[in-house]
């Protein structure tokens, strides 16, 4: 599985992390609905340190679009959810 | 749903939105070519700003360093002159300018990682463009309508993803640029204000001025004691003002230009 962590670049994932990574996910996602900035905070550095752990960079030159994406480490709760609201936000 | 493919997804809707925009799927390979070359092109301009903010602050936290040095000196010399009062001012500046520099440092630091940060992204977008070029000349050379379709939508995928990765760490060090300019800017006016110097040393401030007057002042009063000296005791005596006589009827200080002395 591909991710990207944004500001960084892909990473390929084999299959026996998945369940792991998939649990911090999700953990991020509900700190994300509870607005609890600091577990977000918290979650997110654990969950990209996982995927840097566990990852295998892609090559430069692929153009394979990622299975997921993840924020940038210093991303606050606030901007994770502009992201997710509006997809007019992203620009490029 | 997770977090990671929601986000996912919301950038794969983006893409697709630029295959939806041309008829001929083959106009959408060139159309996106084109995005690709503009946005490295706002990419390696975008690195070129952050890097001249970044040396302006570094220029700025030279001349706080500086200035700091001389706001020291002048307060010992202050000091040693008998002048609490500068001295208490000079070390309230030198406070103020060591105040400015730590919050400087925290903001060069960040800036640095944006730069580093934006030239690994120009770096990956260059080879993602090189690699799409490649690949959108093999697809039009091939070209069959069905089998062209979903070739274009991955190349087209993949490509756009990047950009908009790039563009949002575009943005964050263009906001990250335009708060350091602003107190870049804050930071110049008080450097232009006289409230600290300018590290060229062309400005003088107060405090430099005032030492500099005492200073001369008691070069003045060294050569006039040492002129006294100089001369013979019976010429002394009838120096007004010498200090030996006491009995002068000219008090010290009161010189003819003084008008209540005239007048009586």
């Amino acid at each position: 599985m591909i991710v990207r962590i944004l500001g960084e670049g892909q990473l390929d994932i084999a299959d026996e992390h998945l369940d792991e990574l998939n649990a911090l996910d999700a953990g991020l996602a509900e700190a994300v609905t509870a607005g609890d900035e600091p577990r977000f905070q918290h979650v997110l550095i654990t969950l990209l340190d996982r995927v840097r752990a566990v990852g295998t960079p892609v090559a430069e030159d692929s153009l394979s679009a990622s299975d997921v994406i993840l924020p940038a480490q210093e991303s606050s709760l606030a901007e994770v959810r502009a992201l997710l609201g509006e997809e007019g936000l992203i620009p490029g | 749903m997770s977090l990671g493919r929601r986000l996912a997804l919301i950038f794969k809707a983006k893409a697709s939105k630029a295959l939806d925009r041309a008829e001929d799927p083959r106009e959408t390979l060139d159309y996106s070519y084109q995005k690709q070359l503009e946005m490295l092109q706002q990419v390696r301009r975008g690195l070129a700003d952050v890097a001249t903010s970044r040396k302006r602050l570094d220029l700025q936290a030279q001349q706080l360093e500086t200035r700091v040095g001389t706001l020291a000196q002048q307060a010992t010399a202050a000091v040693a002159a008998g002048r609490d009062d500068l001295a208490r001012e000079a070390l309230t500046r030198r406070s103020a300018a060591q105040q400015q520099l730590a919050e400087l440092a925290p903001q060069q630091a960040a800036l640095q990682a944006e730069q580093d940060k934006l030239t690994g992204a120009s770096q990956r977008l260059q080879a993602k463009v090189e690699a799409f070029r490649t690949r959108k000349e093999t697809i039009k050379a091939s070209y069959t309508a069905a089998e062209a379709e979903t070739k274009i939508g991955e190349a087209v995928s993949g490509i756009s993803e990047e950009m908009s990765d790039v563009g949002l760490a575009m943005q964050r060090a263009e906001d990250k640029t335009a708060e350091l300019q602003a107190r870049a800017g804050a930071i110049d006016e008080l450097l232009a204000s006289g409230a600290l110097e300018d590290a060229t040393g062309t400005t003088k401030d107060d405090i430099a001025a005032e030492l500099e007057k005492m200073t001369s002042r008691s070069d003045v009063e060294e050569e006039l004691a040492h002129l006294k000296r100089a001369l013979p005791p019976a010429a002394r005596t009838a120096l007004p003002g010498s200090g030996a006589d006491t009995s002068s009827p000219t008090p010290p200080g009161a010189g003819p230009g003084t008008p209540k002395e005239d007048r009586s």
